[in-house]
């Protein structure tokens, strides 16, 4: 680029991470480190009945078994385990669920993340349940909700006001068993949201969880749960910021679905913890196992994610096509910049009959960014008429970042038909002149480009949030290109 | 008539890669006037476009270039263009994903917030796009598509005038916007060229051919032949330049 616009580049690469404000709270913590006693702690503090903590204590036992899984395309720090703050919780009056007794520094900190807690100022169409570090601050619309049926609350609430659905639910899709970061997260998760839609109930508006993490050295151990039984219909949202810090910060989610009959959920995710400086210092380290199963014939499940925050995203939320004629969708925009890394994707498992996939990633690397898709589609011996369609593009900005594909394609049945298409493409100069020329300057190029590059994806996202998601692809890649 | 200056280049020299391409251009242009510049391959007049566009792979090494008396070199390219300079390309570049209406109205928006004028409306910019789509008789699907993604050689050219047309640019420098195009279209590029002729404005339109003279007629043809305009004069000298071919330009030179 021109000489005469170095101090332009220069000035948005150091462009401060918008959300990295740190909220000055009374914390109610535990210490650091994790054992038994923390965990029998942790569970005390959050009033759950008995078989909870015995579930927190066999995973806890469990994980201590396991080993550090290294096959991903990552390169992550050892993580002492120990020196992490496994409950802090904002000390606020006692959390009575009504809008008027949250902490007045709370609310502040949610409208400064453009998240209104008050129900009479909120966007409409949107539940929101507000999760800071390991508590749900607030749930908005959970009356109104509750009038059709519609249970949304945080999940220690559920834990104990609808125990029976959760001992049922929970880990039927995510067994503690299944890896080393979910059998941590089963001993510690904090808080997250559950949401029950009853059978035909089509619920009426957006449900969304916003997470927050806010305390220095703590961990964040989400758990989500959703259950849509016959016939019913949620799209669900999830948001999550952090502040700037210069050490690492683990956040380590468990997100499970289940989809009766004809039933339909929709998760959309966008992404923002922070990401670490330009020198790659500080950031979140974002472990994730989320994963979907269609129970029921002709249910639907729909991943879409929009990654752009986390130092480290280790995260492939995945569909089990249980059900005869159940769909399972996966649309992906990852962006790495400075010194980011990534190893997403998916897996797509048919079991049932006439199952059908469709996986459509966009990667974008730039910076030092390492950005890798790992995929994996399996069609079982008994998945008569299977089909998946899987898009893997990788855009790259720069020539210091990579691109890598890890496609894992699985068939035991003849009549399965699986298609994979990939690309990789280098925003050109000659584009960004183009634009240039127009009168369009290099950072707008850019986001125009990425944008159209990541139409695809976007547009599966509720209307206010594919805004906010396109300003945010074009925020992490300014100064990409200098 | 009082003629009104608006573009000035004075001994502009030019490389690329430590190759000197242009090697001291001396050319005036006043508003109302259609310059044509002619010359063989590897003349210079490609480089000449981009430099005035403030392509930055070529290195300026000498003179100047006032554009409505501002100098521009050391201008960004987008501060050029929004300042009144667009560049027709000799190949438009494809956007995938982006599409003609996106891109336009984010073009349009920054010239006009450069301009201290406020952002046009969506129903306004529709409107101006389909105005501009019936006076450049240009297909009504273009504008969904996205930017030159898939499109022939003649609809890429077409789009080029298309968004000349919208965004009504001071000096327009037309890159071989001939070269590829069978006779219908070179018509339909030379009418919607003809039509945006304004007294307060200018072109520069640069080809290999005479050809596209038969449509635009020019107030002023000069010939670029090794990074130097060696002669110019008014239309004649297109038609001499056909007759006689470019060798006779470049023997006359060398005498």
């Amino acid at each position: 680029m021109n000489g005469d616009q170095d101090p332009i580049i220069n000035q948005v690469t150091q462009r401060e991470y918008k959300y990295g404000f740190i909220t000055v709270l009374d914390n109610d913590a535990l210490p650091k480190g994790l054992n038994e006693d923390i965990i029998c702690q942790l569970s005390a503090k959050k009033d759950e009945p008995e078989w909870m903590l015995e579930i927190r204590l066999k995973a806890f036992r469990y994980w201590l078994t396991m080993k550090l899984p290294e096959w991903a395309h990552l390169k992550i720090p050892v993580i002492d385990y120990q020196d992490i703050i496994y409950y802090s919780a904002p000390k606020s009056k006692k959390p009575t669920g009504r809008f008027e007794d949250v902490d007045p520094e709370l609310l502040k900190t949610f409208d400064k993340l453009g998240i209104p807690l008050d129900e009479q100022k909120h966007l409409s169409g949107f539940a929101v349940d507000a999760v800071m570090d390991s508590i749900s601050v607030k749930t908005t619309f959970k009356e109104s909700l509750a009038d059709v049926g519609i249970i949304f609350s945080s999940f220690s609430d559920a834990v104990r006001e609808h125990p029976d659905l959760i001992r049922k639910y929970m880990g039927s899709v995510v067994p503690y068993r299944d890896n080393f970061y979910a059998a941590l997260n089963s001993a510690v998760f904090s808080d997250g949201s559950f949401v029950f839609i009853p059978k035909g109930v089509r619920c009426p508006m957006e449900l969304s969880t916003y997470f927050r993490i806010n305390a220095a050295n703590t961990g964040q151990f989400e758990r989500t749960l959703i259950v849509a039984e016959e016939g019913a219909y949620v799209s669900y949202l999830e948001g999550c910021t952090a502040p700037k810090r210069d050490k690492n910060q683990l956040h380590a989610a468990i997100v499970e679905i289940v989809a009766h009959t004809d039933a339909e959920v929709k998760y959309s995710t966008v992404q923002n913890w922070y990401p670490g400086d330009k020198n790659g210092k500080g950031g979140i380290y974002n472990f994730v196992t989320k994963r979907g199963i269609c129970l029921g014939d002709r249910s639907k499940i729909s991943w879409t994610q929009v990654e752009t925050g986390s130092a480290v995203t280790w995260k492939y939320p995945s569909c089990i096509l249980r059900g005869d004629s159940s769909v399972g969708e996966f649309y992906s925009v990852a962006v790495t910049n400075n010194h980011q890394q990534a190893d997403t994707g998916t897996k797509m498992i048919h079991i049932g009959k006439n199952t059908h996939s469709t996986i459509v990633s966009k990667g974008i690397s730039a910076g030092k960014g390492q950005n890798s898709y790992r995929g994996l589609v399996r069609v079982s011996k008994n998945a008569e008429n299977a089909r998946n369609y899987s898009q893997c593009d990788s855009l790259l900005l720069g020539d210091q970042c990579g691109a890598h594909t890890f496609p894992y394609i699985e068939v035991d049945n003849q009549s399965a038909i699986v298609e994979h298409e990939a690309t990789t493409s280098k925003i050109g100069e000659d584009q960004i002149f183009y634009c240039n020329q127009r009168g369009i300057d290099t950072e707008t190029a850019i986001g125009l480009i990425v944008n159209g590059y990541a139409r695809e994806v976007l547009n599966k996202l509720p209307m206010e949030f594919a805004v906010e998601a396109q300003k945010l692809l074009q925020i992490s890649l300014e100064g990409s290109i200098g | 008539m009082l003629n009104i200056r608006m573009l000035s280049i004075r001994n502009l020299k030019a490389a690329i890669n430590g190759m000197e391409i242009l090697k001291g251009i001396n050319l005036e242009v006043n508003e109302g006037e259609v310059h044509a510049i002619m010359g063989p391959n590897g003349s210079g007049k490609s480089t000449l476009a981009a430099v005035l566009a403030g392509r930055d792979i070529f290195t300026v090494t000498g003179g100047e270039i006032f554009f409505d008396g501002k100098p521009l070199l050391g201008m960004a390219p987008e501060i050029r263009a929004r300042s009144g300079i667009f560049l027709g390309f000799q190949y438009p570049v494809e956007i995938p994903g982006v599409s003609m209406v996106n891109f336009m109205r984010t073009a349009i928006n920054e010239q006009r917030k450069y301009r201290e004028l406020p952002e046009m409306s969506a129903s306004d910019f529709l409107k101006l796009m389909r105005d501009k789509k019936a006076l450049m008789e240009i297909d009504s699907a273009l504008a969904s598509r996205s930017v030159n993604e898939g499109f022939s050689g003649g609809e890429k050219k077409r789009n080029e005038i298309f968004q000349m047309a919208m965004l009504e640019p001071r000096l327009a420098i037309l890159d071989e916007t001939d070269s590829g195009l069978d006779i219908d279209a070179l018509k339909t590029v030379a009418i919607g060229v003809n039509r945006l002729r304004r007294p307060d404005n200018a072109m520069i339109v640069i080809t290999h051919y005479q050809r596209l003279l038969d449509y635009i007629v020019p107030d002023f043809v000069h010939v670029l032949s090794a990074g130097r305009i060696v002669r110019s004069g008014d239309k004649t000298l297109a038609y001499e330049l056909e007759e006689k071919g470019y060798d006779w330009i470049k023997e006359e030179n060398q005498e």
